[in-house]
């Protein structure tokens, strides 16, 4: 089965109080789409007059906002999850347009996860509870959370819809007001979204800015009446960020990015099974959407003793991805999301061959046929080394696999370690004493144990290190959208008697 | 200097001199991490806060170009060429508004390169 290109308007506005808007300026960037650059629609190139207005509008919808119970926020978030659920092709069709991924990953992944991230955040404020502790006989603390006020959210190309949904629902759901900017490259479910919800919240409660970073992210970032920046992104904008934030002493959170480890210990093939085959897959997954995921396992360490064995199975499984149309639905790999991304990763490819790497399949772009032949292609890579390579240092944001062997755990561990960043890991055994003491061994937020790339709502996600900081997807995130307020109260009728 | 760490296009250099008319000083800075990351970024000068963990990798037509500590130390090996793409990247790099992006493209220093550009 196949879907077409989905029909889109010629212009569309950002979402400021409730409505849609033109830009001030009446300046437009065009967006297209990378299955085959073809236009998709024009959108509003902001400056910072256009960041002011999304601020101000935010700021004054904020104290009502903030005021709403619990009940109420909840029900709003449980209707946006209802709405993107009803119209859940419409939006996968869109997302697979902007963004270049296969059908198949949007109706069953992107989709369906986003929807599942505002039912838990709904839910979560429902059950959660402050506290009151009896200091003295006494002296009574209670703790009571608040809102921090507007929070401003910057979201990448990747996961369009799912950034939008691991970031509006906690900020929201905490009683924040938000003004969120999608990434450049795909503004087109966020837009899609604000047209479902428009009348779902009050006005100035949700804001989106669409525009180029240098012109509306940063006048965002640094704006004097933002209460807290999270960012998705990479590391030089990271720091920025913080630079700006730090002059309003503002909270941020960061997540951005890793190169991540995904461990295969001798045991997976102690049994040609369901497990083994798992095994193989959970390898593969370093082409899952492109690539381009931040916890893109793309580091794979195969136990020398298993290793040719292992590989063949991986190069074959490889070797049998169906890479196509990408709004065909037995299409697994598609589009890289832009020109850049795509140059950037053969410029990767071919560093890697000089460092010395052995290309084991892919290796080049990938030409298809007809209009695709305009998009974005690369060819599922796996590249043979050593862990000093800048292929095994540097995230390449593509679907290439940098592969090397280890001798024991101690030279697993060390490998696994030996990168500037800790988002995820992977770790592959059938040994009882492996899977508890290797993942505590790894300087990662998130590892995941016989499987990979599983990403619930209820599960805390963030990195270690250079990858950032901040827990998404749990309830802990909420903490990082809220101030705490104690009441510190006496009811002892005496004085002190220092005076 | 005989040998130079780091290089740019005839095309960049035209990307270049235009931010620099609009903009005033630059600098590059090699960002690294997810999605828009493992490419260079031009910003004013002055607006990011550098230090001795930045190490400044040489000067393109004017503009010094930073990398962070721990990144060179992954990189020191390798040569680098700034070029200019069409692309829409995100991240807060000047040029994105103009409809191009600045990349990499690395190569392995010689020996003789290496020799004099590593030595301790």
């Amino acid at each position: 089965m196949s879907y077409s290109k989905p029909k889109f308007k010629e212009k569309y506005g950002n979402f400021i109080n409730g409505k849609f808007v033109e830009p001030l300026g009446g300046e437009y960037f065009e967006n297209k789409s990378p299955i085959d650059n073809t236009l998709i629609a024009k959108y509003p190139r902001s400056q910072k007059e256009d960041v002011d207005n999304a601020v101000g509008a935010a700021n004054k919808a904020k104290d009502a906002w903030g005021k709403t119970s619990v009940t109420e926020r909840a029900a709003l978030l449980n209707k946006v999850a209802d709405i993107i659920e009803e119209h859940l092709e419409e939006f996968s069709l869109v997302e697979t347009c902007d963004n270049g991924k296969p059908i198949r990953e949007t109706l069953n992944a992107d989709i369906p996860l986003a929807v599942d991230h505002w039912r838990y955040f709904a839910a979560v404020i429902r059950a959660e509870e402050g506290s009151a502790t009896e200091l003295d006989s006494n002296t009574l603390s209670l703790i009571i959370k608040e809102p921090l006020g507007v929070v401003a959210q910057i979201i990448p190309w990747n996961f369009p819809l799912l950034m939008l949904s691991w970031k509006l629902p906690p900020a929201l759901a905490a009683g924040n007001c938000v003004v969120l900017k999608p990434a450049e490259q795909t503004p087109s479910t966020a837009t899609l979204l604000m047209e479902k919800i428009a009348d779902v919240f009050p006005p100035g409660v949700i804001n989106i800015i669409h525009g180029f970073g240098p012109e509306a992210g940063k006048p965002l970032a640094s704006h004097s009446k933002v209460d807290k920046v999270a960012f998705t992104g990479e590391t030089t904008t990271g720091q920025l960020i913080m630079q700006y934030a730090s002059k309003n002493l503002n909270p941020v959170s960061m997540e951005l990015g890793g190169k991540s480890p995904n461990i295969f210990f001798n045991s997976v093939m102690d049994e040609d099974d369901a497990f083994l085959d798992k095994a193989i897959e959970g390898a593969v997954l370093f082409a899952f959407n492109q690539g381009e995921v931040c916890t893109c396992p793309s580091r794979l360490l195969v136990q020398e003793d298993i290793y040719d064995a292992f590989m063949e199975k991986v190069v074959a499984r490889t070797k049998a991805i169906i890479q196509d149309n990408p709004y065909d639905v037995n299409t697994m790999v598609g589009a890289q999301a832009s020109n850049d991304q795509f140059e950037k990763i053969l410029s990767y490819i071919k560093i890697g061959k000089e460092e010395g790497a052995k290309v084991l399949t892919g290796g080049k772009a990938c030409k298809l046929d007809g209009e695709f032949g305009n998009g974005y292609y690369i060819e599922p890579t796996i590249l043979e080394g050593h862990n000093k390579m800048r292929v095994f240092q540097e995230e390449i944001f593509g679907p290439v696999l940098a592969v090397t062997k280890f001798k024991d755990e101690a030279e697993a561990i060390e490998i696994a370690n030996d990168t500037l960043y800790g988002l995820g890991a992977g770790v592959w055994t059938r040994d009882a004493h492996q899977l508890y003491q290797i993942p505590r061994a790894i300087q990662a937020g998130r590892v995941w144990v016989n499987c990979y790339h599983a990403y619930p709502a209820h599960a805390p996600f963030g990195g270690y290190k250079k990858s950032g900081f901040g827990r998404e997807n749990h309830l802990m995130m909420m903490n990082h959208y809220r101030q705490t307020k104690n009441m510190l109260i006496s009811y002892d009728k005496n004085k002190l008697g220092f005076f | 200097m005989k040998y130079q760490r780091v290089a740019i296009t005839k095309e960049a250099v035209e990307i270049l001199k235009k931010l620099k008319t609009k903009f005033g000083e630059l600098i590059f800075h090699q960002s690294g991490g997810c999605c828009d990351g493992s490419a260079p970024m031009v910003f004013e000068k002055g607006d990011m806060y550098l230090d001795d963990s930045d190490i400044l990798l040489g000067q393109l037509e004017g503009v010094n170009y930073y990398m962070n500590q721990d990144q060179f130390d992954y990189w020191k090996h390798t040569h680098l060429t700034v070029d200019i793409t069409e692309g829409r990247g995100s991240s807060f790099s000047l040029e994105i508004p103009m409809g191009v992006r600045f990349i990499i493209h690395s190569r392995l220093l010689t020996k003789e390169e290496s020799e004099v550009l590593n030595k301790k």
